[in-house]
């Protein structure tokens, strides 16, 4: 069992009729995501792909039994679509909008609470490429085909860097049991620590490639947890040597505002946690390699 | 978004803050007429720059006459201010705010940021007012004093009154403090702000409660639904290039170096400038493209990193997922018939259709360096600096 997705995985596209809605559920559909509909306000009853559109999750839901969704609405309406997915109990929902507003991300962790721990909803992202657990299904917007089966589990705050990585892997023929894109917004859905707890318990991973960046406490945060809490071993990379402080590179959780957040002494503290580092970007498929030559 | 201290100050009063009496001029001949109708025997001229240590910089002068204000307006009105976080170019000063000067009993630090640990808001106060909140942590950490406001909820009257009572505030002004503490918190929550802070928060001889001076941010993900914030944006305070990327959808950094990037993604793109770096060069700028890098987005990043005249060599370097390489490359040699480029070009790129797309660009006419990996490419742009 992969973690988080399966191959057979019922999912619905939030924003299903819209352009990027459109564009990425047939990208999934083609890679072999088992799409079974999505959701469109006020397009109920409509068929878009072949597949039904409804107007609420809800009713979603129920006709179709989904337990995953993946979010392409605007940034003004993401959070409460989030919530929507949350309330009609979906399990895993994979938000790719750039653009929430960090008020808005802490009112849906907040709203989220209600749930108990096993109906919880995992939320990935925003502003996050997705997920994928190569050969069986895709819930993201990666170029599916650079990912090579395997037993590397993959975390990254940046989505073309972590198509850089499994790219790197893949040359050296080593391949991914799945790869999740976390997000690079200040407040995610799930962080490092929780998709690592994951990877741990997964018969199908064997080591995990943490590819982190400038600002928060994320990173580290994991780190301690994984030395207290985790067997497999962690490969990371930490983006962003060159990035004044002070500054928003890009993402808008890119910023180094305090001790501990620059590149530099993120991979200092998790060197004490045990963390393989990558030394540079280039060499985090060689990294990897070298771990698991080891083992 | 960063505002000035004025607009801060206003926002802040509307939200139940006491701030000294004041004005905003643009100009020495209303600054005089400004002292007058403010009042009182003394006045502080603050050069309004989107920057602290404002003070140092010689951007804060104390005046004894409406003449002196006229005088020191008129000093400061126009000039670069260089401060510890302006950079070497500095902040042109286009705005002076005019304020009643405050007799300061004492000086406190009252803060309030996103906290990314807990997920919440932190209020950060400390009895060490004046000085920058990392001086504080660093020389009297044990005077910082915080409390978390629950989203949910808001900020509670009990929350407000033990931070006013752990800054050794008398009973007599506590309430006034803890009106003044969630003013701040509900300005914070309400316009949806990332930073507030008021340093100095201060008391005076009369035993007022004033915020003396402010700071806020907002964050940029919000405007759509923060029109009266957005219309406070002031683009002479921000770098010409910036402005010029953000108003094209461009994620731009303007940085000391002369190596020039046009990378997508932003974890990419920091990854790039690390491998430069690494290589012994120095980025001039960070650049992303989007994730999707279209002809038109590539265009448009060419127009900017050739405005910038530091830059002598430029290294395009493209992760193409979805949208192949052939097409990206295709992309680059369209941009390149309609921009000129006259220093050194280096060209990496990867994902799918690699081999399609480097071949595009060999056949084109372009005069460019291949590069194949991350590091190749680093170690190219180095080398043709010399």
């Amino acid at each position: 069992m992969a973690v988080i997705i399966q191959k057979d995985t019922k999912i619905l596209i939030q924003g299903f009729t819209g352009k990027m809605g459109t564009f990425h559920a047939e990208e999934m559909i083609k890679y072999g995501s088992n799409v079974v509909g999505g959701v469109t306000p006020g397009k109920g009853g409509q068929k878009h792909l072949d597949r039904p559109v409804f107007n609420t999750v809800k009713d979603a839901v129920q006709e179709t039994g989904a337990t995953a969704s993946i979010l392409f609405v605007p940034p003004a309406f993401a959070a409460d679509s989030a919530m929507e997915a949350a309330d009609a109990g979906i399990k895993t929902c994979v938000a790719i909008v750039d653009g929430i507003p960090s008020h808005d991300m802490i009112r849906i962790k907040r709203y989220m609470r209600r749930y108990s721990r096993k109906e919880k909803m995992t939320l990935v992202g925003p502003n996050c490429a997705g997920i994928i657990s190569p050969g069986k299904s895709m819930l993201g917007i990666m170029p599916g085909h650079i990912y090579k089966e395997g037993r590397v589990g993959i975390i990254s705050r940046s989505g073309t860097l972590g198509y850089e990585a499994a790219q790197q892997l893949k040359n050296l023929n080593i391949g991914v049991s799945t790869s999740v894109g976390i997000g690079g917004d200040p407040i995610n859905g799930s962080s490092f620590r929780d998709i690592i707890e994951k990877f741990e318990t997964d018969d199908e991973t064997d080591v995990i490639l943490m590819i982190g960046e400038i600002g928060g406490p994320q990173e580290v945060a994991a780190g301690e947890f994984a030395k207290e809490n985790m067997k497999k071993p962690i490969i990371g990379y930490i983006a962003g040597l060159t990035a004044p402080k002070g500054r928003v590179m890009g993402h808008a959780g890119a910023i180094v505002s305090a001790y501990g957040e620059s590149a530099v002494e993120k991979v200092e503290l998790l060197k004490d946690c045990g963390v393989t580092i990558s030394k540079n970007p280039s060499v985090m498929g060689e990294t990897v390699k070298e771990v698991l030559d080891r083992k | 978004m960063d505002i000035h201290e004025y607009q801060a100050k206003e926002i802040l009063s509307s939200f139940g803050v006491t701030i000294p009496r004041g004005g905003i001029v643009y100009s020495p001949e209303t600054a005089e007429n400004k002292a007058r109708e403010i009042g009182g025997s003394k006045w502080v001229v603050k050069a309004q720059i989107h920057s602290g240590a404002r003070g140092k910089a010689g951007g804060i002068i104390v005046c004894n006459s409406p003449l002196e204000v006229a005088q020191a307006t008129d000093k400061l009105l126009g000039k670069k201010l260089i401060t510890n976080q302006t950079g070497p170019e500095g902040k042109i000063v286009n705005r002076i705010y005019i304020e009643e000067a405050t007799d300061i009993e004492k000086e406190l630090y009252l803060g309030l940021v996103f906290d990314r640990s807990s997920e919440s808001i932190m209020v950060v106060a400390s009895t060490e007012g004046g000085m920058s909140v990392e001086e504080i942590a660093k020389e009297k950490p044990e005077t910082i004093i915080r409390s978390k406001i629950e989203v949910a909820v808001g900020i509670q009257n009990f929350q407000a009154r033990e931070l006013a009572f752990g800054l050794g505030i008398e009973p007599e002004l506590i309430r006034r403090a803890s009106e003044t503490i969630i003013g701040c918190a509900k300005a914070f929550s309400e316009l949806d702000a990332t930073m507030v802070e008021v340093n100095p928060l201060v008391i005076s001889k009369q035993k007022q409660i004033l915020a003396l001076d402010c700071k806020m941010s907002f964050d940029n993900n919000a405007m759509f639904r923060r029109d009266k914030v957005s219309e406070l944006r002031d683009k002479t305070q921000e770098d010409e290039k910036e402005v010029y990327a953000s108003d094209r959808g461009l994620n731009y950094v303007s940085l000391e170096g002369n190596i020039g990037n046009i990378i997508n993604g932003a974890g990419l793109a920091m990854a790039s400038m690390d491998m430069i770096k690494l290589a012994g060069g120095e980025p001039a700028n960070f650049l992303d493209v989007g994730g999707g890098a279209t002809p038109e987005k590539i265009v448009k990043a060419f127009r900017l990193i050739t405005m910038d005249k530091k830059v002598k060599v430029i290294l395009v370097n493209i992760f193409a997922g979805i949208n192949r390489c052939d097409w990206v490359a295709e992309g680059i040699v369209q941009a390149l018939e309609k921009i000129e480029v006259k220093v050194p070009l280096v060209i990496r790129l990867a994902g799918t259709n690699v081999e399609k797309g480097n071949k595009i660009l060999q056949d084109s006419k372009l005069n460019y360096i291949e590069a194949n990996t991350l590091e190749d490419a680093a170690n190219k742009a180095v080398a043709a600096l010399k």
